[in-house]
């Protein structure tokens, strides 16, 4: 590897880092916002209607 | 880390790392994180907010969804679209994730014996039955069988029962076990060296150079004969390009070394749409996926953060992860020859599988990466199931029950039909083609569209903005009302003119279609007359047949009709 696939390698690594550690912290320090942020939560609401 | 594990799929592990070599690693970086800012982050907060939208007025599926956006009649017809597309990619998706259960379990058991290539092409090729359409049904270790049958009924046991209590747990706890797993199997590829001390040439630095390094360096052919590859080999490592210097002044004027630079690949449309297409892959962008689950949001949830998280998530696994493993530890065991020119299932079934049996506790190792891609591709598929149950539930006003059943019915189809036609993985490369490719730009180039103009920026950011802890930059509303949307145009002309119309970019002439479109209607394939191929017509006959009937679901749909009048569902 040279230099520049150095940078690159560190750059991309570290952008994507920092970015969800920053998310992360963002989510954890802001009041209540665990209960706010969501992904694909899998157990929908329709689950419980006719379950 | 339910936010991060929803986000994780296949795409990381094994499609990044095969795209980021195949292009030039660091070159390949620019153009997908350019990608990632211009389209992947705002149509993924599109979604988010057009989803939490519709669902705010009971819809939950993307036919409703559009409907109560546009309210036009033709608004849930292009909806469809976003039910088509999971459903169908759920069925070849499924597929591939019961290869990862099958090559977790074998090496565990031990019973994975690789000696040379060949070998590892054998297996793979009888795991996924390439050799002879219908050969994957055979009910063997060796094959699909087995597997697809424990993971298709455990996806449909998870959607069916619903996911709560233990099962919900075990969903949590995926990620950490994904990222415990991946990091143990980064921290031995890194700390591998140069496995074999004959061939110093091959180590985990040279790996890690052609998987990232911006220029490529290649040995060419000044003239090479008809039917001759160009390029010779490509090189990695000062010591790899002195000797190449001396093998070429040797040549005597036969070979040259070629520098190509960071600049000359970034005029590579293909590597735009590479980059382009994988975004969308990974972080399910125009997918219809996330539009549906945005729907049982609330006002006061986040979707900023939450778009936001999961992509980032998403990109952390793929980048500081998946590209750190694959390929170093590829070039390290078999050498740069082995890597170049592998596609996603080169890398991710032959050429790794060789190089886990050549590590030490490589058969721990092995079953670890392949049970992490396992979790990480159950996740995906079920996500991909929702979109289907939630359009039936709508289009038919029936419980979620009698939805499942359907879905469950017409997948069960749809998966034999791909688990039949495995003859050179035909119905699975149409079906990847004609809808995880081109119907995914189709919908994300509407979705960008319908926020960016229909709505327009300012409604649309501040419908995002509801509930959000953070504000999208203002500089995203001119991504997204203009760079966005003119840059998926020119991506999916350029991917119709080269993949459809045989286009080559280099010389800018018209060339005989994509074997894609010769394989629907016969012509000349590598100067040969070549007819159709019944399992890439049927495969496009399949995805046709299956928008017919959602697209009859939703012309009778009361629901539907209710959405498109303005009206919420349960007034």
């Amino acid at each position: 590897m040279n230099t520049s696939g150095l940078i690159v390698m560190v750059l991309s690594v570290g952008t994507a880092a920092s970015l969800f550690s920053w998310c992360i912290y963002k989510v954890l320090t802001t009041p209540r916002e665990t209960e706010k942020v969501h992904g694909v939560d899998l157990h929908t609401p329709d689950m419980d209607v006719d379950s | 880390m339910a936010v991060a594990g929803s986000a994780v799929g296949l795409g990381n592990f094994l499609r990044f790392p095969g795209l980021a070599a195949q292009y030039g690693g660091g070159a390949f970086m620019i153009a997908y994180a350019i990608s990632f800012l211009i389209i992947g982050l705002p149509i993924g907060w599109a979604e988010w907010a057009m989803g939490r939208y519709a669902g705010g007025k009971g819809f939950n599926s993307a036919p409703g969804a559009f409907a109560a956006i546009l309210n036009k009649r033709w608004a849930k017809y292009i909806g469809i679209i976003g039910v088509i597309v999971p459903v169908m990619i759920y069925m070849y998706y499924v597929f591939i994730e019961s290869w990862c259960l099958g090559y977790a379990l074998k090496f565990w058991t031990g019973s994975v014996d690789l000696k040379t290539t060949d070998d590892a092409v054998a297996m793979f090729k009888t795991m996924s039955g390439q050799l002879v359409d219908g050969s994957a049904l055979s009910l063997s270790w060796n094959t699909a069988l087995p597997w697809l049958v424990v993971v298709f009924v455990f996806n449909f046991w998870l959607i069916y029962r619903g996911i709560s209590g233990g099962i919900e747990k075990m969903c949590n706890l995926g990620m950490p076990i994904l990222i415990v797993l991946a990091l143990m199997v980064l921290t031995r590829v890194l700390t591998l060296g140069a496995p074999d001390p004959a061939k110093p040439h091959d180590n985990v630095v040279n790996g890690l150079g052609y998987m990232w390094n911006p220029s490529k360096v290649q040995i060419e052919r000044t003239q090479p004969a008809p039917g001759e590859a160009k390029v010779v080999e490509e090189l990695v490592g000062a010591a790899a390009i002195t000797e190449a210097e001396q093998r070429v002044a040797a040549s005597g004027g036969a070979l040259k070394l070629v520098t190509i630079t960071p600049w000359q690949q970034l005029q590579n449309p293909l590597m735009w749409m590479a980059a382009a297409a994988q975004i969308f892959f990974s972080l399910s962008v125009g997918f219809g996926v996330i539009i549906v689950y945005a729907s049982y949001l609330r006002k006061t949830d986040d979707v900023v953060l939450s778009g936001l998280t999961a992509s980032s998530a998403n990109e952390f696994c793929e980048v500081a992860l998946g590209g750190l493993i694959t390929v170093p530890a590829a070039v390290a065991f078999l050498g740069l020859a082995s890597v170049a020119g592998q596609g996603t299932f080169g890398l991710g079934f032959t050429v790794l599988p060789l190089v886990f049996a050549k590590m030490p506790l490589g058969t721990f190792f092995g079953g670890a990466f392949f049970f992490m891609l396992f979790i990480a591709a159950v996740t995906s598929s079920i996500s991909m199931l929702q979109p289907g149950i939630a359009f039936l539930e709508e289009a038919m006003n029936v419980g979620r029950k009698v939805s499942v059943t359907i879905l469950g019915m017409l997948t069960t189809l749809g998966v034999g039909f791909v688990v039949f036609f495995t003859k050179d993985l035909k119905a699975l490369d149409t079906l990847d083609f004609w809808v995880g490719t081109f119907l995914i730009f189709i919908l994300a180039t509407i979705q960008i569209i319908v926020f960016g103009w229909h709505w327009g920026i300012e409604r649309g950011l501040k419908e995002a903005h509801q509930g959000a802890a953070i504000r999208i930059p203002r500089f995203f509303g001119c991504i997204m009302k203009w760079i966005c949307p003119v840059f998926l145009l020119v991506i999916f002309a350029m991917t119709v003119l080269t993949s459809v119309f045989g286009f080559d970019l280099s010389t800018r002439t018209f060339g005989n279609p994509s074997s894609y479109v010769v394989d629907l209607i016969g012509g000349v394939k590598d100067d040969k007359a070549v007819g159709t191929n019944l399992a890439a017509q049927l495969s496009v006959a399949l995805v046709i047949i299956v928008a017919g009937f959602f697209a009859l679901l939703s012309s009778r749909s009361k629901n539907f009709q209710r959405a498109e009048q303005g009206l919420n569902k349960h007034d």
